[in-house]
């Protein structure tokens, strides 16, 4: 089980390990900043750190041994007129950072706000605009789901073949590329959406996906937290079939797959859709272990009332055995999960919002 | 010659201390120290050229009225001071 967790927020990054029985942070990294994603690259042990300064702009940093020294590197950045307007906006915020596959070391993947995706081939020090999704017709189309541009949240490389790659913007829907970026398409046929009039319903352009989280075992089976609820996919994000119903809730932003278990995913529910919060205060982790068919919602040692926490998106992990979650919410709480969230341990209650938790 | 600072609250992030300036905009004035100092310019300029929303010039006690280009002159002794908008911080 992975004995070390990081955690991005609102001001700072911690670094939690687990010793004694107790997980206990040092100092924070970039005390007082806004953390916006890390990454704990698992295939040369670098942890890379975003910031989204409220004054000075997106900053990405890079740590050679474990956090305890920070190197800046240039953020990725959109090139003047990319987007063939005045007003365009510059990059906002990065959303998520990725490793390109196994095979592909130094390879990275930036997903940003306004939606954008970037490249990197050497470890961050250098990005480049993927222009073949930036300047595809239909991103006119993507809008703006909780931000005043739309951003991709989640880059899926697939194991067995590091060019095949799915994205997710909130909001413009799926998208795959099968020649590591050079060419894409739409995908997720069978998404269903309620905030648009009924004709559009099922357009696949117009889902907002809140996240993807695929099985490492089997990459062929997509959970997708969506905006109207929870959908799955046998076929690798082509198509989605609606699982319903979700008791309490099946709205939410979080999904992590089991690395080895195909049949097994965990959603953190709260009331739909302008309330976010839990479901009559208590907070739950909705967990299946029938690919979808049942439910159980766990709640040992989380609160059973008066709660108030939302678990973002990036705010949901699974280490690589599957049997230890973590999940830190935007009151600033900080949990793991035993057995397979069976059993929740608070383990702080005094961080500052969170945006990303991440073993590693 | 311009003299130009820098708010402290940049110093934990980036470096940059007083200096004069051989300068007739703020835009000379800015790319005269990013000359020297390149890791300056992304906190204060976005990727267009402009200067960030939430980073505000002042030349001696006026704002600058060109955000977007930054041609404000410059003459003399002039005093330019880069803060940070009393705006944007969380």
């Amino acid at each position: 089980m992975s004995d070390r967790l990081l955690v991005a927020s609102r001001k700072g990054l911690f670094r939690f390990r687990f010793s004694g029985g107790e997980w206990r942070a040092g100092a924070p990294a970039f005390p007082g900043e806004p953390v916006s994603a890390l990454l704990a690259d698992p295939r040369d042990g670098r942890l890379y750190a975003a910031l989204r300064l409220g004054h000075f702009g997106v900053k990405l940093h890079r740590s050679e041994d474990g956090g305890e020294t920070w190197t800046e590197l240039q953020a990725p950045t959109l090139p003047a007129g990319a987007g063939g307007a005045a007003d365009l906006p510059g990059v906002d915020m990065i959303w998520t950072l990725v490793p390109g596959g196994a095979d592909r070391r130094g390879v990275l993947w930036c997903g940003t706000l306004p939606g954008a995706l970037f490249q990197s081939s050497d470890g961050g020090e250098t990005w480049s605009l993927v222009e073949s999704l930036w300047n595809m017709p239909e991103r006119a189309n993507w809008s703006g789901g909780g931000y005043d541009h739309p951003g991709i949240h989640t880059i899926l490389v697939d194991p067995r073949d590091a060019a095949r790659l799915t994205i997710a913007v909130s909001t413009g829907g799926i998208w795959i590329s099968t020649d590591a970026g050079a060419n894409w398409r739409l995908a997720g046929r069978g998404l269903r959406a309620e905030y648009v009039p009924p004709a559009l319903a099922n357009d696949p352009a117009s889902q907002d996906v809140h996240r993807l989280a695929s099985c490492r075992a089997a990459p062929d089976i997509v959970w997708c937290q969506h905006h109207n609820g929870i959908f799955l996919s046998t076929d690798g994000a082509e198509t989605f079939t609606e699982i319903a119903p979700v008791a309490p809730s099946a709205f939410g932003f979080a999904v992590a797959a089991h690395p080895a278990d195909p049949e097994t995913a965990w959603f953190v529910p709260a009331v739909k859709d302008e309330c976010r919060i839990p479901v009559d205060g208590r907070l739950v982790v909705n967990r299946t272990r029938d690919g979808g068919r049942s439910f159980q919602a766990l709640s040992t040692g989380l609160p059973g009332g008066a709660s108030y926490d939302l678990i973002y998106r990036h705010a949901l992990d699974v280490d690589g055995t599957g049997a230890r979650l973590a999940m830190g919410s935007t009151t600033g709480n900080l949990w793991v999960g035993r057995d397979g969230g069976e059993r929740w341990t608070l383990v702080s209650a005094h961080l500052p919002p969170i945006a990303q938790v991440a073993f590693g | 010659m311009p003299r130009i600072s820098f708010t402290a609250n940049l110093q934990r992030h980036v470096s940059s201390p007083p200096r004069e300036v051989q300068a007739g905009t703020v835009r000379e004035a800015l790319e005269t120290v990013f000359a020297e100092n390149p890791r300056l310019r992304s906190y204060l300029l976005d990727e267009h050229g402009r200067l960030r929303r939430h980073v505000s010039i002042y030349v001696n006690d006026r704002m600058i009225a060109d955000r977007g280009g930054l041609a404000d002159a410059l003459a003399g002794e002039d005093e330019i001071f880069v803060f940070q908008a009393l705006s944007g911080g969380w």
